[in-house]
């Protein structure tokens, strides 16, 4: 009992994330009639990725909630779903990534399955990390706003267009199960599946393509991380600047440099690894 | 609470009221209608 209790500690962050997304994906008789839930929780948004008609989904996606609010006649700020983003992101920053974001948990997974060999980031990492933030702008906010149809209605362009986490707990299950939307495939549905397969095989050899390049969410949420109340900090007599966080992080972050990077993801590997106990969490409230 | 943490605290109080704020635009039934129906363009199908 000892020694499981004992391994249930040691990944910690995978229990927490496997029951966290089993918690707020729980409506389990939606994967089998092929339909999603329509209770009174989806009035709120779940903080990680996590599609609001993915079958088993009991909140409603925060990314989504904010582009159909933008791209709804009228409105032209989303303020509910943008105070969601401004409450978790300033608690929690990305740790919402680490921990409470169930795309986050499927590529963790994928990442576990052995290859000849892993990289520890793409090419034009540098570049690439950017693209988050144009998708943010671009696809979630200016096109759901401006590109809109005669009666001035838009459409959320990243759930249509790129959205894997859609594409693989909504779409797939839900055309699986349900023959009327199996009809309805097109050329779309091939493109999000095919874009679904590059993040499946890309995140087999680097750790959480995605979220590095592609997640506007966690753009987001990254742009709160250095003010955010879970925050990390160096103690200045204890780092000998060994550079083991920054070799063990598979974020590519120099976290005895930067630890409150936009691009940390908060899981703690930087910490355990640290020989001296130089990272430490601070606390707001003394 | 240390002087490091007010932006924090000002963005979760102003992240309060946007909520509040969306409620009393109808914006929350907008969120809701919206996720208890299925999502084509989510699913890849337009």
């Amino acid at each position: 009992m000892a020694d499981f209790i004992r391994k249930i500690k040691g990944r910690g962050r995978l229990v927490t994330q496997i029951l966290f997304a089993a918690f707020t994906n729980s409506y389990v008789r939606g994967f089998a009639k092929g339909r999603i839930f329509t209770g009174k929780t989806k009035y709120v948004c779940v903080p990680g990725l996590n599609c609001y008609s993915c079958p088993g989904a009991l909140g409603a996606c925060p990314l989504g909630a904010l582009q159909n609010t933008f791209a709804a006649r009228g409105y032209k700020f989303a303020f509910y779903a943008t105070g969601f983003l401004l409450i978790i992101g300033a608690v929690l920053g990305r740790v919402v990534c680490g921990f409470l974001c169930p795309f986050g948990l499927i590529q963790d997974l994928i990442y576990k399955i052995p290859f000849v060999r892993k990289f520890k980031k793409l090419p034009a990492d540098r570049v690439l990390k950017w693209l988050k933030y144009v998708l943010l702008v671009l696809f979630v906010i200016l096109l759901p706003l401006f590109a809109v149809d005669a009666t001035g209605q838009g459409k959320p362009w990243f759930c249509e267009y790129i959205c894997p986490s859609g594409t693989l707990t909504a779409g797939i299950p839900l055309v699986l199960a349900n023959k009327a939307l199996r009809s309805a495939i097109g050329f779309l549905y091939a493109w999000k599946i095919a874009v679904l397969s590059v993040i499946i095989l890309l995140s087999v050899v680097i750790y959480r393509p995605f979220c590095r390049y592609i997640c506007p969410l966690g753009a987001i949420y990254g742009l709160f991380n250095p003010i955010a109340l879970y925050r990390f900090t160096i103690d200045p007599d204890k780092c000998i600047k060994c550079g083991e966080c920054e070799k063990v992080c598979k974020m590519n972050v120099s976290v005895f440099k930067k630890p409150n990077s936009a691009e940390c993801i908060r899981c703690g590997d930087c910490r355990r690894a640290c020989p001296t106990g130089a990272i430490k969490v601070q606390k707001p409230f003394k | 609470m240390s002087a490091k943490y007010r932006p924090a605290a000002v963005l979760i109080i102003i992240g309060i009221a946007f909520i509040v704020l969306g409620i009393a635009r109808n914006e929350a039934a907008d969120v809701y209608r919206k996720a208890i129906n299925i999502c084509l363009e989510c699913m890849g199908i337009g």
